[in-house]
């Protein structure tokens, strides 16, 4: 009977998991599918609990109170810390297949060999390795963009760095490959643990290498990564639920990888193994050019008299929290009849979708956030483009400088709007190193400072009745 | 003895749905869609439960309370966080 009712549950929660992501279609309806996903997930979790076979209740309710008192604070990060609160949840996701794979291992290896037919083991051993690697890898990452101090932001590579992972990830795979021939072996319960540590190993390097601008690939790669990892946790287990939900969390990640590689013209494997960052630019056009300062009251002057003004975000507004500082402006040139826009890049920030959050978080509403590929036809029809912290997706190199590291990225058109004003914290190039030619041009004046501060006292010009 | 294929079989078709679905997820909401996906893969929760509560040898059930805790956490943290950016999303 209990059973049956298992059964019916994982249908329903089945369902019920598909509408929410079905629902996330459109804002106006999305809500609607984080309640199907609690109701799924409520679903799912008391017809397992009823099961005859679990009998300890005690840590149980530990367990699910100890993940209410963590979940509840890691709910209400500033969003800014959305993208290492998303790698930090792939951590734990990956580490819950990890253990409950390792913990069957040993369980069947003390009680119950005939468990171990092939197609289960060859389950297990990768529900293993992708569940640690993911484990670290998203760890890493989360430190990366938390900017712990022990955990180096830029890139680090070394010779001979992808002989050395592909060898760590290689020699998990060959160990694994052992234990699903002989899981039994007299040596097997010894060797298993050297496959987790390897896999443990791999997510570290795969990670090491990563910049902050390949941040929202890798975050969907490890996204992927824990899905299949569940996926996998079905198959040893034999439960379809696992299966399901886990492929669709796998897709979804695999989509959004799609996306964000094309939006950066780069392959997986480059991603993954190019170290993208760390290359030099070979052009100096940039420095026989100089920049262009200008006041915060010459460019409010120019705002004023524009009829559209596109503002293009980046990760700098993210780190300044200058989403409400931008709302205000908003406010601002709206009010005067100025028609503001924002042009979102795929892989504006630190994770896909990133500065549509922030936005929102800010008021703005969402019909006046224009993707890329909507905004680019009428770029040369805006009076000021406003660059806020933005760089590698408003860089003209990417069209023009073949030896760039981001040649053939797609970029918000920037450089032909009339007139381009672009705040920046320092005169240093941006995260990838490499120099930006719209800086420099004819018609773009600098803001340099904090991208709070220098909106802010774009605001002020307008507030204070200074302009008119 | 299990049916392998069938489990597949389910798991093809799932990716295939998934794939379906996602592509009509609204760009605006891909950061949510992420932490919404999360949470549903944390259905791990239901192998974790097992693992914890069975009679099964102490250590093997604090292997399964701590991943429990890990997905309880996702479950808990990725629908709350979800629900709080959706609400931010206003047409005006």
């Amino acid at each position: 009977m209990t059973h049956a009712i298992a059964q019916l549950a994982a249908v329903v929660a089945t369902a019920l998991f598909i509408f929410a992501l079905y629902w996330m279609n459109d804002p106006k309806t999305a809500r609607r599918g984080v309640y199907a996903g609690v109701a799924g997930m409520l679903v799912a979790v008391l017809a397992t609990w009823i099961q005859p076979e679990i009998v300890h209740h005690d840590w149980i309710v530990l367990a699910i109170a100890a993940g209410f008192v963590v979940g509840v604070p890691l709910s209400r990060v500033p969003l800014t810390a959305v993208p290492q609160r998303t790698a930090l949840s792939h951590a734990f996701g990956g580490l819950a297949a990890g253990l409950v794979g390792t913990a069957e291992y040993y369980l069947w290896l003390r009680a119950g060999p005939e468990h171990f037919t092939t197609f289960r083991m060859v389950a297990l051993v990768a529900e293993v390795i992708l569940g640690f690697l993911t484990f670290t890898g998203s760890l890493m990452a989360a430190g990366k963009l938390q900017e712990v101090r022990w955990i180096p932001q830029r890139p680090v590579t070394y010779p001979g760095q992808n002989v050395v992972n592909l060898g760590v990830l290689g020699a998990a795979v060959v160990l694994g490959g052992a234990l699903v021939l002989h899981p039994t072996a007299a040596w097997a319960g010894n060797l298993f643990p050297a496959v987790m540590g390897l896999a443990l190993l791999f997510g570290v390097l795969l990670i090491i290498p990563i910049g902050g601008a390949d941040m929202p690939t890798v975050i969907s790669i490890l996204n992927s990564y824990a899905g299949l990892s569940a996926v996998a946790m079905g198959f040893v287990l034999d439960n379809r639920l696992l299966v399901t939900a886990g492929a669709l969390d796998g897709s979804s990640g695999l989509i959004l990888s799609i996306i964000m590689c094309r939006a950066m013209n780069r392959s997986f494997t480059n991603v993954l193994f190019g170290a993208f960052g760390t290359v030099r630019k070979a052009t100096a056009v940039a420095e026989q050019k100089e920049w262009k300062q200008e006041t915060a009251e010459g460019a409010a002057q120019l705002l004023d008299q524009a009829r559209l003004v596109v503002i293009i975000p980046g990760y700098g507004m993210a780190v300044a929290q200058a989403q409400h500082k931008v709302r205000e402006l908003y406010d601002q040139l709206t009010k005067r009849g100025v028609t503001v826009k924002f042009a979102i890049h795929p892989v504006a920030g630190r994770m896909p979708g990133h500065m549509n959050v922030l936005l929102a978080e800010a008021n703005i509403p969402y019909s006046a956030l224009v993707e890329m590929d909507d905004i680019n036809p009428e770029m040369p029809q805006c009076d000021v483009a406003l660059v806020i912290g933005a760089n590698d997706v408003v860089n003209p190199a990417a069209r023009t400088v073949k030896g760039s590291p981001i040649y053939g990225m797609p970029i918000i058109d920037a450089d032909k709007a009339r007139t381009v004003l672009a705040i920046k914290r320092s005169k240093n190039p941006g995260f990838a190193g490499i120099d930006n030619e719209l800086y420099v041009q004819d018609n773009t004046w600098m803001l340099f400072g904090d991208a709070k501060a220098v909106i802010g006292d774009l605001v002020k010009q307008f507030a204070s009745g200074g302009l008119h | 003895m299990t049916d392998y294929w069938s489990m597949l079989f389910v798991f093809v078709l799932a990716t295939f749905i998934g794939l379906g679905v996602i592509r009509r997820v609204s760009r605006l909401l891909y950061t949510p869609l992420m932490s919404l996906t999360n949470a549903i893969s944390a259905i791990a929760v239901v192998g974790s439960l097992v693992v914890a509560g069975a009679d099964y040898p102490r250590m093997i059930r604090i292997l399964g309370a701590v991943a429990l805790f890990a997905s309880m956490t996702n479950i808990v943290s990725g629908f709350l966080i979800t629900d709080r950016m959706l609400k931010m999303f206003k047409k005006q």
